[in-house]
């Protein structure tokens, strides 16, 4: 995190929130899912910063916006390793981690063409049936749709 | 353990394959019951399936049940455009039950959530089709006298027969063998092995099919499809090697018996027919009383 601090040199937030750990294609994703591109507030957004674990990573800090458990844990599907600083007052008061879901609705697309969610308007529910390499099974189709070729809404 | 609808055939506990089962072997014995006077059924197959559908309505003919529905989707409104949720609600108000086959994955739950009657699923694409694994479940108990323990070879299009995977999976339950044997392009696929290791069960892929089903309990057959294939050269290589012919049945044990989902085209030599482990014409007789049963049980109308 050091190293980091240094290389970023985006300024620190009083309040709000710090989202890191994001692999840097699953950046607009993540936007998406916690409708980002919707708050009034003040955000910065880094990306494709060297990181050992994930290759090329992303950051985002957010202006005094903070988020319910189950809202951060939809984005496990796309950054499972990502880690949340809840700041107040320019301090760390919360660390939290992502936890994958046991059952998902309405975030990700079944990736079989030939699911009947693709072909009518029905929200998609899905039972995770992998939680480190994340992979999901559709309730209508049966069938598993992995990580990489998940769509997401 | 009461399901209203027979979606996919994991919806099913053992105690309710059972007294399908059971039931289904009521019918045998006495076919002809009256248990669906004054009811209607409808037959929704928005694509063709000559078998499953005849054997439908013959099961409800047995009954003394009266049936409406299409035989494609090119006759239903489908062809103007209607959705899927649409035709379903609709058709939930003229009858007691539906019976649907239908191209797309999924479609048969989707339309258990909207529908007010009871939908049985005759097939939804690659997915299920529940009740042709109770007929096969019912061939098998029937020839072998138990489901436990029993040695299962399948042969063909293991990819992407979804009879295989069906059986497969109520066979799990049963402390099962299983034997794969398949050319390389039709192999089982990754997850139901990984669903085999998970429980636990014994399993064998094999690429050629030779006097290994010397130990085979139930030979079950599937067809191996041109279109099934990227490469039509492979096809043409591999189209004869997975051919059942009668001198491959002699070192076969006695109460081993041939079963295929039907129809056949070539994977099954015609002078197997006369053998008698040959049981695929039986099997689908069977289908006829595990449909009888499967309807009777859903509506209550078999105490």
């Amino acid at each position: 995190m050091e190293m980091n601090d240094k290389k970023l040199q985006v300024s620190a937030i009083k309040n709000g929130t710090v989202i890191d750990h994001i692999p840097a294609n699953s950046l607009f994703k993540v936007i998406n899912i916690l409708g980002l591109d919707k708050i009034k507030t003040q955000m910065t957004v880094g990306s494709n910063f060297e990181s050992k674990k994930l290759g090329l990573k992303a950051i985002i800090k957010i202006t005094d916006i903070f988020f319910i458990d189950d809202d951060i844990n939809k984005i496990a599907l796309v950054a499972p390793e990502a880690k949340l600083n809840i700041i107040k007052d320019y301090k760390v008061v919360e660390k939290k981690v992502v936890e994958v879901p046991d059952n998902i609705k309405g975030i990700a697309k079944c990736g079989n063409p030939k699911c009947i969610t693709n072909h009518e308007s029905i929200v998609p529910k899905f039972t995770v049936v992998n939680k480190k390499k994340v992979a999901i099974k559709c309730h209508y189709c049966e069938k598993i749709t992995d990580s990489e070729h998940m769509k997401i809404f | 353990m009461e399901n209203k609808h027979l979606v996919s055939i994991t919806d099913y506990s053992k105690e309710e394959i059972f007294r399908i089962l059971d039931l289904a072997t009521d019918f045998e014995k006495n076919p002809n019951q009256n248990l669906l006077d004054n009811k209607v059924i409808a037959t929704l197959f928005f694509e063709p399936s000559t078998r499953t559908r005849l054997s439908f309505e013959s099961a409800i003919s047995r009954l003394g049940g009266k049936f409406i529905g299409f035989t494609d989707s090119s006759s239903s409104s489908v062809s103007k455009g209607e959705s899927l949720k649409d035709t379903i609600m609709t058709v939930a108000n003229y009858s007691d039950m539906i019976v649907m086959r239908h191209p797309i994955e999924g479609s048969a739950r989707w339309a258990s959530e909207v529908s007010r009657v009871p939908i049985v699923n005759a097939g939804d694409g690659a997915n299920q089709h529940p009740t042709q694994t109770l007929l096969d479940l019912y061939s098998i108990r029937k020839t072998q006298g138990t489901l436990d323990n029993l040695n299962v070879y399948f042969v063909g299009d293991l990819k992407y027969g979804r009879t295989v995977h069906s059986l497969l999976q109520a066979m799990s339950m049963f402390n099962t063998t299983f034997n794969f044997i398949s050319p390389e392009e039709l192999k089982i696929p990754d997850e139901y092995k990984l669903f085999l290791d998970k429980k636990g069960l014994k399993y064998y892929e094999h690429r050629d099919f030779s006097d290994i089903i010397s130990h085979a309990d139930i030979i079950y057959m599937t067809r191996i499809q041109r279109e099934r294939f990227s490469d039509p050269m492979e096809y043409e290589k591999t189209k004869n090697s997975y051919v059942l012919k009668n001198d491959m049945l002699e070192n076969t044990k006695p109460n081993m018996k041939v079963l295929h989902p039907l129809p056949r085209v070539n994977e099954i030599h015609t002078n197997v027919d006369e053998n008698k482990k040959a049981y695929y014409f039986t099997q689908a007789l069977n289908g006829v009383y595990t449909r009888q049963a499967i309807i009777t049980h859903i509506l209550g109308l078999k105490k």
